[in-house]
């Protein structure tokens, strides 16, 4: 019986509150009813972000958490995203839905063409090749030659989708349903991706990758194939965001973005697809209320200076590495387990 | 073939710069086997305080030589005080914490003196050296600060007891504790003299390109090229490297790609040597233990 | 003879597995004590232990001091040197700087110079390679240069892992007659651990037995040399 409930538990649990948890985004629009008038849509404009985040931050779990891959770099593929959903839409006129996919296949291939020289690549040799990669791209996307498509400098600003009529949405809530069900799917797909026979490969291959390789796990393949899934899982988040702002620009996508990602990563938890929708949750708040941080610690502490969310970052993560290096999903699952373990000892 | 000339002597000048940051990286990763992203932001960190100091009425010499001296300490105080409490983490923890503390050093910069730049006096007199304008008293001057520091780090490991030990703890930290050697100082002064050389670098280039927060960025890309080039465990190949790298960027740059792909040709190069030759110009293969 | 070091009830791990347990070892003022048994009895362990190298607990005692919570560098700047296992040879520095060493953690230079000399005499064959890359040299060369290293440390105890290990017999006498000369003209003390049982027994005074981190026997060497059911049973000869 212990056992019966037990792997209810562990199997059917988090899924029976994974579904109730995203009902209750699906819901959250209608809570405009519980709220001051007119700061409604900022919110929902926050759910957007906090969600395009999450996914982001999902793809680089993926490389990451499951595969043992380090990247710096994953804000080039959200830029690689971002720019191709806005110039599919701004020169090709696609409509915006369109350009999911195509972002998705665009950093895929792109991914999947830098998991090869990663592949040779370890540990921090492998940090260094990204972060380098994060750091030359805002330059790459000023380049003169192609600024008749990225628009140089000033970027490209897009028109927002409207909300079609027969839904009855205002814009800001049709686009937060739009990157719900993104997220919904992707999540959807990296679960059963990683219940599955590829997904065992990779965990195998970051656990142990000589081990893996023994076991006739073909290890530069998952290796590459991963990261062209984490990039492409990232590249729909960059073309998400790129609809939901409706702007894009060279300086959107600096290191600091893939930096934001890590913040995400580590705080919601490495390894854990609940701990992404924390992590992407979390840098929004955390940029959305740095003012209000900084203007609380400056009277605490008596600062002369304004306290900026990096320094926030900075602090945290160090904090999180000594303290809970297996982030916010980590310590939730270390307290689960200490309590259900305590329940099966009972008579 | 005047401009061929300046080019070059450029590229040498800047070449100095990215040799120092690579000679701080290396002095981490010989001890420690980890890359220092922080490693920019901290000789910007330094390059304020400098600045700082010579707002504040200090003689031009005596604020770079307390500089050096305030970031050896920092250094120490970061290894002993934040890193070595992660010495068995795995590499991901220490990435992070890298990273952390790039942006740390970069928001209080940031923070403390704003992010409008800033001049950075240079003590070098503003001449051309034979008076036919191609080299000057400036680039000569860094070029001859680099080489010194670079003697008197080679005069330190291999002619004194404390750099023997620094250099045996890096090789073999088992047998060296063995020895009596306390390995885990030994790495704390690594990070010391990385910041310090940082600082160096910093104080060298702020005249060059002006200084504000994220000046080091680009500057630390070039410097992981460098060191690379060289092979990233040897600090006489980090010198070599990074010399090797300025030249290229100012010769490609100019008669080639332009200057707008600067930080991509950098990425090529960074990328090219992991893949080609992982043990750069001078470094010996490391055997990956199975 | 009091002893010089001496340990009681030791245990160490590795991880969640146990490696000793409560063992107690004595090692004379001058004397060499031979620590013998089959792999993975415990007996690197035992050194590991020794120099606080591995997670332990129980009481040491060296030479009257209490050394139970002193770090590796500590011990071993009180006298302790270990030759390790597999020789620890810093291959990238040369012979030289890696008997040098020693001058990090000696105060007086000329009697530190006095012993580099000494070292060069004991083993004539690391003079001819003074600045040779350690990496370059044999295996045997390897060994007496780990002896020199931790002869350098002007130590009071030696502890030596497997002195012999793949190493030909004529260099494995070579080196077993420099350290009996060390420990007759300068009164070295040693625990040694060996698999060359007859070797090790040669030059022992005092044998402790190891079996799976426990001591199963212990006494005068020739006590174990002249009984051939306790030699047959655990040294296999």
């Amino acid at each position: 019986m212990a056992a019966v409930t037990n792997s209810w538990a562990t199997k059917g649990g988090p899924g029976v509150v994974a579904i109730a948890f995203w009902a209750l985004l699906a819901l959250l629009p209608f809570g405009e009813r519980f709220v001051a008038e007119g700061s409604f849509d900022y919110y929902l404009f926050m759910g957007q972000a906090m969600l395009i985040n999450a996914i982001a931050i999902l793809g680089l779990n993926l490389l990451i958490g499951f595969n043992g891959q380090i990247s710096l770099g994953h804000s080039a593929f959200f830029a690689v995203g971002a720019y191709t959903a806005a110039i599919l839409m701004n020169f090709a006129g696609w409509p915006y839905w369109a350009t999911l996919p195509i972002a998705a296949i665009v950093c895929f291939v792109a991914g999947y063409l830098f998991g090869f020289p990663a592949l040779k690549l370890e540990g921090h040799y492998l940090a260094l090749a990204t972060f380098t990669l994060a750091i030359a791209v805002p330059q790459l996307l000023k380049y003169k030659p192609i600024g008749k498509w990225t628009g140089g400098v000033g970027g490209l600003l897009l028109d927002k989708p409207e909300a079609p009529e027969w839904t009855g949405l205002g814009q800001d809530q049709f686009l937060y349903y739009l990157c719900l069900i993104v997220s919904i799917l992707s999540f959807w797909a990296v679960r059963n991706l990683l219940r599955g026979r590829g997904g065992r490969a990779m965990m195998a291959i970051r656990d142990h990758a000589m081990a893996a390789g023994t076991m006739g796990i073909d290890t530069a393949r998952y290796k590459t194939v991963t990261f062209g899934i984490s990039a492409g899982i990232t590249g729909i988040s960059g073309a998400l965001s790129a609809i939901t702002v409706a702007f894009v620009a060279p300086d959107s996508f600096t290191l600091q973005l893939a930096v934001s990602f890590l913040v995400g990563l580590v705080v919601g938890g490495i390894a854990s697809l609940p701990g992404c929708l924390i992590g992407g949750a979390f840098i929004v708040l955390i940029q959305n209320s740095s003012q209000s941080i900084s203007d609380w610690m400056k009277s605490t502490f008596s600062l002369r200076y304004d306290v900026p969310a990096w320094a926030i970052y900075g602090v945290l993560l160090i904090a999180l590495m000594y303290f809970m290096p297996r982030g916010i999903m980590g310590g939730i699952e270390a307290v689960f387990q200490r309590l259900t373990t305590r329940r099966e000892r009972q008579p | 073939m005047d401009f061929f000339v300046q080019q070059l002597v450029a590229g040498l000048t800047s070449g100095a710069i990215y040799a120092c940051v690579a000679l701080g990286l290396v002095m981490i990763f010989v001890s420690t086997d980890h890359i220092n992203f922080a490693q920019g932001e901290m000789a910007m960190f330094a390059t304020y305080l400098a600045w700082a100091m010579i707002n504040a009425g200090f003689e031009y010499w005596i604020a770079f030589g307390l500089t050096i001296l305030i970031s050896f300490a920092g250094g120490l105080f970061i290894q002993r005080v934040i890193l070595k409490p992660l010495e068995t983490a795995p590499v991901l923890s220490l990435v992070v914490c890298f990273i952390a503390l790039l942006s740390i050093f970069n928001a209080l910069a940031g923070m403390i003196w704003s992010y409008t730049i800033k001049q950075f006096p240079t003590p070098f007199p503003a001449r051309d050296l034979f008076g036919n304008g191609l080299v000057s008293v400036q680039q000569i001057g860094i070029v001859g600060v680099t080489l010194l520091m670079l003697g008197i780090l080679t005069v330190f490991f291999r002619y004194t007891t404390l750099g023997l030990a620094m250099r045996a703890a890096a090789q073999n930290a088992t047998s060296a504790r063995m020895m009596g050697i306390r390995v885990s100082w030994m790495l704390a002064l690594g990070w010391g003299l990385a910041a310090a050389i940082g600082a160096v670098a910093g104080m060298l280039v702020a005249p060059i390109v002006f200084l504000d927060p994220n000046m080091m960025t680009g500057i630390l890309v070039y410097g992981f090229a460098g060191a690379l080039v060289g092979g990233i465990g040897n600090p006489l190949g980090a010198v070599v490297g990074g010399f090797i790298v300025g030249v290229l960027e100012n010769l490609v740059g100019s008669y080639i790609i332009g200057n707008e792909l600067k930080l991509t040709f950098a990425l090529a190069i960074v990328i090219g040597v992991l893949l080609i030759k992982p043990a750069g110009l001078f470094g010996r293969v490391v055997v990956r233990r199975v | 003879m009091a002893a010089l070091l001496e340990i009681r009830g030791v245990s160490a791990w590795y991880g969640p597995i146990r490696a000793l347990y409560d063992l107690d070892l004595a090692v004379e003022e001058g004397g060499v004590t031979a620590l013998l048994g089959a792999n993975g009895a415990g007996k690197t362990t035992t050194l590991r232990a020794i120099i606080n190298m591995v997670r332990r607990n129980g009481t040491m005692v060296l030479g009257g001091a209490d050394i139970s919570r002193a770090g590796t560098e500590d011990i071993v700047r009180r006298g302790v040197a270990q030759v390790p296992e597999g020789r620890g040879t810093f291959t990238g520095l040369t012979v030289e700087e890696n008997l040098k060493l020693a001058f990090h953690t000696r105060k007086d230079r000329a009697a530190a110079l006095r012993d580099m000399e000494m070292v060069y005499d004991l083993f004539p064959r690391l003079r001819e390679r003074v600045r040779q890359q350690a990496g370059t040299l044999s295996g045997g060369e390897q060994q007496m240069l780990a002896v020199g290293r931790a002869l350098m440390l002007a130590p009071r105890l030696m502890l030596l892992d497997e002195p012999s290990f793949g190493l030909a017999p004529l260099i494995v006498r070579e080196i077993f007659q420099v350290l009996r000369r060390i420990n007759a003209e300068q009164q070295v003390a040693m625990l040694i651990v060996e698999q060359n049982a007859a070797m090790a027994l040669e030059l022992a005074d005092t044998v402790y037995l190891l079996e799976t981190g426990r001591v199963v026997t212990s006494g005068p060497a020739e006590l174990v040399r002249n009984d051939e059911a306790l030699r047959k049973a655990y040294l296999g000869y």
